[in-house]
């Protein structure tokens, strides 16, 4: 037709990065998802760690039944900061153990001479460290010496609190979560609204708009991945131990990985409901099973096996062997070959049982 | 063999089945030559075929059986350079709402080889001012405008419109109609389906009836009306005695009688004539009017007279 006027030869287009900018705009033009897929790992992230964070020093709440030695006994204690001490009556001090609000109740012997008397509950680990630590600073407060000279080393291994084990998991569960909505559940939503059909009905490469999505996938991922690792930096010192090009590199690999297998989920279905199905029928083991908030060392050895070939395992497995335990990346081989075939299968299958209509 | 050159479409014997218990033959030996420059309807009622045989022509279903030519190519030997070539609406495609529409039409462009300047392809379909809503926004006309944009994006030989102005109200129907004049002065050819015969009557060159799978008439809708006999309807609806078929078949130019729940439906030549008679033979009968009508005869009127239904009616109302 009109060639010679219609077509401008100062711009070129490129499709793949059309496909890209498309996907890039309709995901940051939806605040619901942005929120699910950045502000809700932090939430996780923020949640966990307070529930599980490392008790800061044991508080040591000690009832002193009122009488005239009482003031004496609460100045005696008053040098450690973790002694919460504080007089009472005595019918109030029976309240409180036997509520268990209070983890020791001292009382002065009533005579001239000096004199103590403790009462608890020695099932109450509590209560056991209390009287300890109380009898201990009262006698201290009396004279007692030590008799022999001793030295006291507090052990730390790196990595080794909760909030250390838990955020590679959170990591490896939102790569799977990315993986399986970003592309399966986006690619059923344009299946059904037409719009696959409508593109295959262009010259458009199918190649293109498979890279296009996948590269989309990497992009979201990056900002993804910066607010979860810089954000329990921030806030919980967790920091990588091993090589964090390997960390980057086992990322990679498992949002690839998962990328194809949300393609296979979604390469045939034809509703929001089947492919919502699939999803969970492929996440919900491997939330489970995959040791995302617990060591799945925890189930049956029976089931080992083959807990430890999902590709969850695999790369919570080795994204905790890096950051938290620095090991080298080559010595993860195991888990990435998993991890490997469970992508190569996957869009091998996916390829095939695609469906644009 | 088909005379390439001069067609755009060429299709013999066309055949899809759907598999299903029992299966479903949507297309049954459809034959069609769609000459270049033209535009062309498929028109026919909801279920008559013409979505598959659409979808078939564009490369999008695979036929059962038969022959398909598109440009002088076929599919599944030269699709990419076919695909290059045609632009194709679908009947109902949800474009992403959170695009803008330039955004929309951009990413289209970029698939083809050569086309118009976005800006351009939506100036020609009047949307020029709306180039930075989000889709979403749209109306239903801006939508299907939209829709007709991407079509063109790839500056098309061959433009597929699968029911274009379907679900529009009047008056995004007019503009719409009036936009594909546009697309096609430009010396494009338009294969089009639709179920509005006034969509068919105003668009098309030629028009191809279908129904059940099969094309029952073809020709220009001129023609198509010309083949009733008369190209004047009468409508009138009695109350009182009965009036027999044979009677009104007597009176002058009357070409055909067609009863329907107690209306009654004459093709005639010259309306003018039968009139006087016809007001004349029933006072005789002591037959009332309860209602009577002239219109020109459309292509609703040749499908009726063909299929025995109308377009727009159920199937399994009628019979």
């Amino acid at each position: 037709m009109n060639h010679n006027q219609s077509t401008r030869p100062a711009q070129t287009y490129w499709p793949l990065g059309q496909l890209i900018l498309a996907r890039l705009r309709e995901f940051y033009r939806e605040p619901e998802a942005v929120f699910w897929v950045y502000g809700f790992p932090i939430l996780l992230v923020v949640g966990l760690g307070v529930a599980f964070r490392n008790r800061p020093i044991e508080q040591i709440s000690i009832d002193v039944e009122s009488g005239p030695r009482a003031a004496e006994i609460v100045s005696a204690l008053s040098g450690q900061e973790r002694f919460r001490p504080r007089i009472v009556e005595p019918e109030e001090a029976q309240r409180q153990l036997q509520t268990g609000r209070t983890d020791l109740v001292v009382r002065a012997g009533s005579t001239v001479e000096l004199r103590y008397e403790y009462e608890y509950d020695p099932t109450r680990a509590p209560s056991l460290l209390a009287h300890a630590a109380v009898d201990d600073a009262l006698q201290r407060a009396a004279g007692r010496k030590d008799v022999v000279e001793v030295s006291t080393k507090v052990y730390e291994k790196p990595g080794g609190r909760y909030i250390d084990f838990l955020v590679p998991g959170l990591l490896g569960m939102s790569l799977m979560g990315g993986g399986l909505w970003g592309i399966g559940f986006v690619t059923v939503d344009m299946r059904i609204r037409k719009l696959l059909k409508r593109f295959l009905a262009t010259p458009m490469r199918k190649s293109d708009f498979l890279a296009g999505l996948m590269i989309s996938r990497l992009m979201f991922l990056v900002p993804e991945v910066l607010v979860l690792l810089v954000f329990s930096w921030l806030v919980f010192g967790v920091v990588v131990h091993g090589n964090p090009l390997a960390v980057v590199f086992l990322i990679l690999l498992g949002a690839v990985t998962f990328a194809g297998i949300g393609l296979l989920v979604a390469s045939r279905a034809k509703t929001i409901e089947a492919v919502s199905g699939l999803m969970n029928l492929v996440m919900l083991p491997m939330w489970i099973l995959s040791g995302i908030f617990f060591s799945s060392n925890r189930f049956p050895d029976a089931a080992q096996p083959f807990i430890s070939v999902l590709p969850l395992t695999a790369l919570n497995n080795a994204l905790r062997a890096v950051m938290q335990e620095g090991a080298p990346l080559l010595s993860q081989w195991p888990e990435i070959s998993i991890l490997s075939l469970w992508g190569a299968i996957s869009f091998w299958v996916a390829i095939r049982l695609f469906r644009w209509v | 063999m088909a005379t390439a050159d001069q067609l755009a479409i060429y299709c013999s014997q066309l055949v899809k089945q759907y598999d299903g218990r029992p299966p479903v033959e949507a297309v049954r030996g459809l034959d069609l030559e769609v000459h270049r420059g033209e535009c062309f309807g498929l028109l026919g009622p909801n279920g008559a075929g013409k979505t598959t045989t659409i979808e078939i022509l564009e490369g999008l279903l695979q036929p059962t059986s038969g022959r398909v030519e598109v440009l002088g190519r076929t599919w599944g030997q030269h699709d990419q350079e076919i695909r290059q070539r045609i632009g194709i609406s679908l009947q109902e495609t949800r474009l992403s709402e959170k695009l803008t529409v330039l955004e929309t039409l951009t990413l289209f462009r970029s698939f083809y080889r050569s086309g118009p300047d976005p800006m351009k392809a939506l100036e020609s379909v009047s949307l020029e001012e709306k180039g930075h809503a989000r889709v979403g926004k749209l109306s239903g006309g801006q939508k299907q405008r939209l829709a007709v944009a991407c079509a063109v994006a790839g500056d098309p030989e061959l433009l597929f419109l699968d029911e274009p102005t379907t679900g529009l109200d009047p008056g995004s129907r007019r503009q719409l109609w009036e936009i594909i004049r546009n697309v096609r002065a430009d010396g494009r050819t338009i294969l089009l389906t639709t179920h509005y015969m006034d969509e068919a009557e105003r668009l098309c060159d030629r028009v191809a009836i279908v129904d059940h799978g099969r094309v029952i008439a073809l020709g220009t809708p001129r023609e198509l009306i010309a083949s009733l006999g008369g190209e004047h309807i009468i409508e009138f609806a009695i109350a009182g005695s009965h009036c027999p078929d044979a009677e009104l078949e007597q009176l002058p130019t009357v070409r055909a009688v067609r009863r329907e729940n107690g209306h009654f439906s004459l093709s005639v030549d010259e309306p003018h004539v039968v009139l006087p008679a016809l007001i004349r033979r029933l006072q005789d009968l002591s037959c009332q009017f309860t209602s009577l009508t002239t219109r020109h005869a459309s292509l609703e009127d040749v499908f009726v007279k063909l299929a025995g239904r109308h377009l727009e009616e159920n199937e399994s109302l009628q019979s």
